[in-house]
Formats: structure tokens, C-alpha cells, sequence
């Protein structure tokens, strides 16, 4: 199954709506909890960053009985250092993010430990795309 | 593992109910549809929050009790009181007052749930500091919230403390405290006056424990009036039973909002309401708020205050309890040789007692079928319905919106010709006749609504 998800950059009060959404149709899908759990928290902390660093965004969705994948497409200013922003506590966000409770470093981090497979590209200036995968049986 | 019925103290009289949909509509986990004219109850949904009961115009909605005679089925009648009925009252009447009412309508004991709340606040402390890995801990004291949790989020049902509630231990310690006085436990009736029916539920169909040590139930709003006639008719102040020993005020606002809480170390955080707790417990599912230390959630605004068999109105209650703890002090007077002994004595044994033994286990609403390929293909029949929907939600197809009607139909429990605008569309088409758009209108509301306006001459 297919789904998609527009994201607004900077618009804080919706940020989130889409890991709600798919941890609805999660639960209708009977899929186990703690499955549900890892994919809802990677996708929020992506969301998130979406909302706090880019323009705007679109979230892809496929479901099998399998796995679930997510794809992240953003314009905004692109990563320079993937390696240094998977670190823990590295934020590049502003202060007026961060005032928001948002930007503490743990997001990419987070993503990576609650996805099976993670691929992050960047282009500096144009955009960044987040794939990851949770199996349905790991 | 998983079942998916429950009991339930919200009953819908078939005979009284008018079918208007108001309960349908304020159901927080749409747990109600209309059929042939009469609001139908989806027993897996219903997790006996009482809103329905709130709204029903026609009260056709009921809540289940014991008879009040039932009492005098037992020799020893132990009358279990929530500090809520108290605060029903008027400040004028006293908590001494009431109690020997109680004794005169034919209870032998009187004896307040309060009682067993340092117990549980004990039992609280003792519990999270053996589960400091879980947070936040909630609170398994609304039973309403613990049914909500189990319906509806399924993967925070681990995180509810298998505690029981105060009602529960001070119960034991009731059973505990007579037999030592030479009553036999087949001659104890304890009957637990009741602010709401998801305590009734709770009761009759203990979550996780086989038995509850309660006989019965009496609602709240019958025992006030009885009490409160005989507390107009007659001008004193007397009481054959001292009551026992008194409570402090932090006890008394135990079932008030923050009243748990208050018991808590670390970050705790009240919520009320039930539409509240599930914005809240949204959030808190996907790990949008994290660091709190444990969460009292109740199914109702003002806590038990405002339980839907209450009289007073929620915030007059709240304010007796909080104001006037002093009404209920009695430290003077000695304790009278029959009444129930402090619950101090039987702390070590009810310590012991106080943790739910069985598993509290999920009861997920939400799944469109177990096997995940049969809810993927239902879930793209919903989605496809979805589309074909006018999406204004007014109920007119007997189910509260119309993400709910796609759902009932991808079940296999409606139809898509329900819809009102659907039928139009078919109308028009000729592909449903006049007469089969009326059959389908008294099919869902009944044939009293559908002939009401055959005449419309004089309007």
C-alpha cells in the first residue's frame, strides 16, 4: 500500500501529523506493537526535521506484509556532513527551534536506532532524501 | 489471549430509546450506531466512560446496579462510601449526618474507599522504584482509561501500574477487620456506592483479577436521594456508630483531579477528561513527550467529582472536599467497639495484596482483520469508500462519520446505499426507486421517524 504525506517547513503545529496518521493505519493493519513504536518514532524524528531545517517536504510510504518503507524527499539547505550530523548531540538548528523544545541532536541518531535499513543523501543547497526500512519481523 | 468482550454496566433500553443519535455522536471511541430506529451498542468498542448516559434526552440509557434490598441478604451490611458522595451534599450536612442516615436505611457499617489510599500511595512508590525503566507509569485507577488504553493504545498498555485501587483494599481490609469480630465471609455484604458506571464494570469484570472482594453496587444519585429525603425530614445530628477513624485532607481529594498525583515523587502530570487524555495519550504513543514520571488520567472533567452518576454539580463537589476537611475530623471521640478497625492494622497484609497478579492485556479496536494481507485489502476498501463519501459526517447513515461507515462496510456491517447522498445520486441515476430510498431510511431509523411527516398540511 501507498501512501503520501505533504510536509510544511517551519510550521511547528503540524509537525507530527504524518507519523499519527501512519500509526493509525499501522494499527488497523494489526501490526505488532513494538514494530508500530520503532516506525512512528523514526518517522516523527524525519518529520521533525523536515519541519525544522527545510522548506518542504513529501513523506513516501509502502506497506507489504514485510516491511515498511519511508522515503523523505526535502528541498532545503542539504546536509555538508552526513557522518558528523549522525552524531548524538549535533544540531545545527537555531536557537529559536531549539527554544521550541526541538534540536537537541538525537534525531538522526534516533532514526538509526529504530530503522533496520537507513540511506541519507544530501546535496548542499538543494535537498536531502531519508530512506529507511522497518521489518515486520526483525 | 487477546478477547474482546467485556462487561458492561452501560445498558441501552431498546423501549426507551428514541433513536435521536446523540449518544452516537459523543461516543469517544464511536462505539454506537443507530439500527431500525434504536441506538445499537459495539460491546469490543465500549469502554463505559458514560457520555452517552450524560446526553441520552429520553434516559434510555442505564446503569446496572444491585437492588438496594440485596443488602439485607447479609447480616453485616457494609456501606462503602467514595469521599465524592459526601461532597453531594449541601456544607450544611454534616459527613455524621449522612452516616447515620445510612445506618437507619439498614447498613450496619459504614466505612469510607479513602481508607485504603496510604496503602496504595505505599504500594505506588514501591512499585516505581522497582519499574524506573517504564515511564511514564499511569495510573490504573479510572477504569474507564485502563479500558481506553486497552481498546485504544495498545502498545501503552505495559505502562499501566497493576495496582488496585483504594475501593478494592479497603474492601479486604472490611472482610479482614469483621471476621476477626466473628462475621463469616458469606454473611459480609460490602456494597460500594458508586459516582460512575466504568467502576460498576470494573467490579462485575475485574481487569487482569478473577474476583473482587465487593458484593454489590449502588449508583450514587439513587443512594443520595434516599439520603438526603431522610437527612430534610429530620433536623439532627446523631449517630449510633462513631464513623472510623478520620481521614486527612490529602486522602479525602484522593479521586479529585491531581489528587493522585499529589502522592507522587518526581514529574507527575493530571489529566481530565476523557477527549483530554486521548489528545494526550496520542502524543505520548508516538514519544512526542518523554521525562514524565507518571500520569494520572480520569475518564471524567473534575476527576470523580464529575462522574456521571453524580448530582452536585462537579465543582461545588470538588470544593467540599478540598474546603471543609475539617467537617470530617473526629479525632476526639473515641472509636465505637463494633465499628471497623483502622486499616493501619492490616497494612503488611494488604501491602502484600495490593498488586493485580494476571496481565493487563491489550484489546485493540483499531485492527480491520488479524491477518495483515486481509486488513491491507480491507483497509484499501475503506480508502476507496472514502473517496465515493461526501465527508460532512452528519450521521444520517446511523454511524457517527464517515470514516466510520467506510469501516462498517468494508466489515461487512453497512452498506454504502446508507448514505444519504449516495441514494440521491442513485435516485437520480434510476438506479434505487423512491420506495427503496425510504426502505433503506426506516431500515436505519425506524418506521416512527419516517412516517411523521405524511402530513404537512397546517405547518
Amino acid at each position: 500500500m501507498h501512501f503520501e504525506f505533504q510536509i510544511e517547513g517551519g510550521n511547528f503545529s503540524k509537525a507530527g501529523a504524518a507519523s499519527s496518521q501512519l500509526k493509525k493505519i499501522l494499527k488497523q493493519l494489526n501490526v505488532d506493537v513494538r514494530v508500530i513504536k520503532r516506525v512512528v518514532v523514526a518517522l516523527y524524528e524525519a518529520e521533525v526535521n523536515i519541519v525544522a531545517h527545510a522548506w518542504e517536504g513529501i513523506i513516501y510510504i509502502d506497506i507489504d506484509t514485510e516491511k515498511i518503507e519511508m522515503k523523505l524527499v526535502d528541498k532545503g539547505p542539504g546536509i555538508a556532513d552526513i557522518e558528523l550530523a549522525m552524531q548524538q548531540g549535533y544540531s545545527t538548528a537555531s536557537q529559536e527551534v531549539r527554544e521550541m523544545g526541538f534540536g537537541a541532536g538525537m534525531g538522526l541518531p534516533n532514526i538509526k536506532n529504530n530503522s533496520d535499513l537507513l540511506k541519507i543523501t544530501s546535496e548542499v543547497g538543494t535537498g536531502t532524501t531519508v530512506a529507511m526500512t522497518v521489518y515486520l519481523n526483525s | 489471549m487477546e478477547h474482546n468482550t467485556f462487561h458492561h454496566a452501560l445498558k441501552i433500553r431498546e423501549d426507551l430509546c428514541i433513536g435521536c443519535s446523540h449518544c452516537m455522536n459523543v461516543c469517544p471511541t464511536e462505539a454506537i450506531r443507530v439500527k431500525h430506529g434504536k441506538s445499537v451498542l459495539y460491546d469490543d468498542r465500549c469502554v463505559d466512560c458514560g457520555e452517552c448516559f450524560r446526553v441520552c434526552p429520553v434516559s434510555a440509557i442505564i446503569i446496572d446496579q444491585d437492588d438496594f434490598s440485596r443488602i439485607f441478604d447479609y447480616k453485616y451490611r457494609v456501606a462503602l462510601l467514595p469521599s465524592v458522595f459526601t461532597g453531594q451534599f449541601p456544607e450544611d450536612v454534616s459527613l455524621r449526618q449522612i452516616h447515620s442516615v445510612l445506618l437507619e436505611l439498614g447498613f450496619t457499617h459504614v466505612f469510607e474507599v479513602e481508607n485504603g489510599v496510604e496503602i496504595l500511595a505505599e504500594a505506588i512508590k514501591a512499585y516505581a522504584s522497582r519499574h524506573s525503566d517504564k515511564k511514564p507509569l499511569i495510573s490504573s485507577f479510572c477504569p474507564a482509561i485502563v479500558r481506553l488504553i486497552q481498546v485504544k493504545f495498545p502498545s501503552l498498555v505495559d505502562n499501566i501500574m497493576p495496582l488496585k485501587p483504594p475501593l478494592d483494599i479497603s474492601a479486604i481490609h472490611i472482610r479482614k477487620s469483621l471476621k476477626r469480630q466473628g462475621a463469616a465471609d458469606e454473611e459480609t455484604g460490602i456494597f460500594y456506592v458508586t459516582p460512575c458506571a466504568a467502576k460498576i464494570a470494573a467490579i462485575k469484570d475485574p481487569v487482569g483479577d478473577p474476583d473482587s472482594p465487593i458484593t454489590g453496587v449502588i449508583n450514587m444519585d439513587i443512594l443520595f436521594s434516599k439520603v438526603f429525603r431522610q437527612v430534610k425530614q429530620r433536623n439532627q445530628q446523631s449517630c449510633a456508630l462513631p464513623v472510623s477513624a478520620p481521614l486527612s485532607g490529602k486522602e479525602i481529594c484522593w479521586s479529585l483531579t491531581n489528587g493522585e498525583s499529589a502522592w507522587i515523587e518526581g514529574r507527575s502530570l493530571a489529566i481530565d477528561e476523557i477527549h483530554n487524555v486521548i489528545e494526550f495519550l496520542e502524543k505520548l504513543e508516538n514519544e512526542e513527550i518523554t521525562d514524565i514520571d507518571f500520569l494520572e488520567l480520569r475518564a471524567c472533567d473534575e476527576s470523580c467529582a464529575g462522574g456521571v452518576l453524580t448530582i452536585s454539580n462537579r465543582f461545588l463537589t470538588a470544593e467540599r472536599l478540598r474546603n471543609h476537611i475539617d467537617n470530617y475530623r473526629t479525632d476526639d471521640e473515641n472509636p465505637h467497639p463494633d465499628a471497623i478497625t483502622p486499616i493501619s492494622e492490616s497494612r503488611d497484609h494488604l501491602l502484600k495484596k495490593v498488586e493485580i497478579r494476571s496481565k493487563i492485556s491489550p484489546r485493540s479496536i483499531m485492527k480491520l482483520d488479524e491477518n495483515m494481507a486481509e486488513a491491507m485489502r480491507k483497509m484499501e476498501k475503506v480508502n476507496r469508500i472514502m473517496q465515493l463519501l461526501p465527508m460532512v459526517d452528519c450521521g444520517i447513515c446511523g454511524a457517527p462519520t464517515c470514516q466510520s461507515l467506510a469501516q462498517d462496510i468494508a466489515l461487512g456491517n453497512a452498506s454504502i446505499n446508507y448514505c444519504i447522498f449516495i441514494q440521491k445520486i442513485l435516485e437520480q441515476k434510476g438506479e434505487l426507486s423512491l420506495e427503496e430510498t425510504v426502505a433503506i431510511m426506516q431500515e436505519i431509523w425506524g418506521f416512527g421517524k419516517t412516517n411523521k411527516y405524511r402530513d404537512l398540511k397546517g405547518i
